[in-house]
């Protein structure tokens, strides 16, 4: 990694790089808001400089980590900071409001551990435990019966195992959310037939981070 | 290297001789990665701390604030070396590795950035001080890992939830355990180790200058290292620790959790602030 600090740097920059794998897309727009020890010592460590480079798909070892806001501003993308109190959160922990190229809005939230262990605990509307251990399939469908068992048996005929599972819904019969934590990573013609599944909405292949 | 718990990872030792080999068993099969290559992966790693080192010790760099940089080759050369060469080669890499660190140059999380010293300060110096082969400090590596790895799961390594206990703390005693294991000790002793160091530290709390990774966390990197060193001595001459290591860090968690949030690394109590630590803060603004 490079330093100082691997909650508010290393972490920060993995915060960063699965908020941008989760969105699926390039943003334009970033509007971060830092909690805690994050809004605290954040700017001395670094954090502001790592969740861009993270945003822009740099690795936490990356050298040009400490440009990264100079070629976010190159790129064209507007990022801002600001200090926000989120309530009984991890104290490094870090809100990002996302617009996309195509226009479309997306909340990410996560939290540094230590050590650069992340875990990205809200998408959207939904709670979720995404630590990019593992490459991670993010399925957004209509909370009706059989959905469940079609992906999963998508996933079983490519003997991709799964390692972990997730699934939770804003209300019976809206719209759900499936997590689903894999050994092998998903290629992306299995996840463009389980996007195709009846009453999937979108698929999204989150990488390891 | 993901054990929950000592008393589990001390059982696989049973079986595999060593808390590395152990180690690495289990690394490899959390990963699917063969042990050879868990091995060329730490052996990476290793080279990594290793440029640390030396770019520390060369003594060059400044950080941000210009509050640290070029002390570690201040030790090196100049120190009087009174507690002997080993001794004070592990505190000068410490703050080498530590220095490097705050100024945004490429380290190993070990388990932390802020205390990203001490590892590997012990383990090559222990290494030099033994004629150890390179193997070794793979070997070193992995033990320190899996002790950290227990840590993690059990207590926290990050000092906004839990002070510099967490890090220095679990720094100095990874680096025990594995510093035992490299001089023929024992998993037993190796465990004892870990836990001398982490009550040697209990209780730390993290209160950086001005929120930067510089004063004290560079200094705290060398006496982290040598309360690790004093933990190796003990250990490896047979005094035990009472408590079960899985304990005290249970306790290092919960104490972790009782230190309020002004010394847990927002830069609002201790050090930071101290009327010269706030001065410090307010004299050097970082951009």
């Amino acid at each position: 990694m490079i330093g100082p600090s691997s909650s508010h740097t290393a972490g920060a920059a993995r915060l960063g790089a699965l908020a941008r794998a989760i969105i699926g897309e390039p943003p334009t727009q970033v509007e971060v808001g830092l909690h805690g020890s994050f809004a605290t010592t954040g700017p001395g460590h670094g954090t502001d400089l790592a969740i861009v480079a993270g945003l822009l798909g740099m690795t936490p070892d990356d050298t040009r980590l400490p440009l990264a806001r100079q070629i976010a501003r190159e790129q064209g993308i507007a990022i801002t900071f600001h200090e926000c109190d989120l309530g009984e959160v991890h104290p490094n922990t870090a809100r990002l409001e996302l617009v996309a190229a195509s226009g479309r809005k997306y909340l990410v939230q996560g939290s540094s551990l230590g050590g650069g262990d992340v875990v990205i605990t809200l998408v959207d509307d939904f709670p979720v435990e995404i630590t990019g251990e593992l490459p991670m399939l993010v399925v957004v469908h209509h909370d009706q019966p059989g959905v469940v068992a079609a992906v999963t048996a998508r996933l079983a005929a490519d003997v991709i195992n799964i390692a972990a599972m997730q699934v939770s819904r804003e209300q019976r019969g809206a719209r759900a959310l499936m997590l689903i934590g894999t050994d092998e990573p998903v290629p992306d013609d299995v996840a463009a037939g389980i996007a195709a599944i009846d009453g999937v909405a979108e698929v999204r292949v989150v990488p390891r981070v | 290297m993901a054990y929950g718990s000592f008393k589990e990872l001390l059982a696989a030792a049973g079986s595999t001789g060593t808390l590395a080999a152990a180690a690495i068993a289990r690394e490899a099969q959390d990963t699917g990665a063969s042990e050879s290559d868990v091995r060329v992966r730490l052996a990476s790693t290793l080279e990594v701390m290793g440029e640390a080192i030396e770019t520390g010790l060369a003594g060059t760099l400044r950080s941000r604030s210009g509050l640290v940089g070029g002390d570690a080759r201040r030790v090196s050369v100049s120190a009087p070396r009174l507690a002997g060469d080993t001794f004070t080669d592990v505190i000068a890499r410490a703050m080498a590795v530590a220095e490097v660190n705050a100024c945004m140059g490429r380290v190993v999380a070990a388990p932390t950035g802020g205390a990203s010293g001490v590892l590997p300060a012990v383990i090559t110096t222990m290494a030099t001080r033994l004629g150890s082969p390179p193997d070794a400090l793979v070997d070193a590596l992995a033990t320190a890992a899996a002790i950290g790895g227990v840590i993690a799961a059990r207590a926290t390594l990050s000092g906004a939830a839990g002070g510099c206990q967490a890090e220095t703390g679990s720094a100095a005693a990874m680096a025990a355990a594995a510093a035992v294991e490299m001089a023929g000790g024992t998993p037993e002793q190796a465990g004892h180790a870990a836990a001398f160091a982490i009550q040697g530290l209990m209780g730390l709390v993290c209160d950086p200058i001005g929120g930067l990774v510089e004063v004290p966390c560079v200094a705290r990197n060398a006496t982290g290292a040598a309360i690790s060193l004093a933990a190796v001595e003990l250990a490896l001459a047979g005094v035990e620790f009472p408590v079960p290591l899985d304990e005290v860090i249970d306790a290092m968690g919960q104490v972790g959790r009782s230190i309020p949030p002004s010394l847990r690394e927002t830069a609002r109590g201790g050090l930071a602030a101290t009327p010269t630590g706030r001065s410090l803060a307010g004299e050097r603004p970082i951009r």
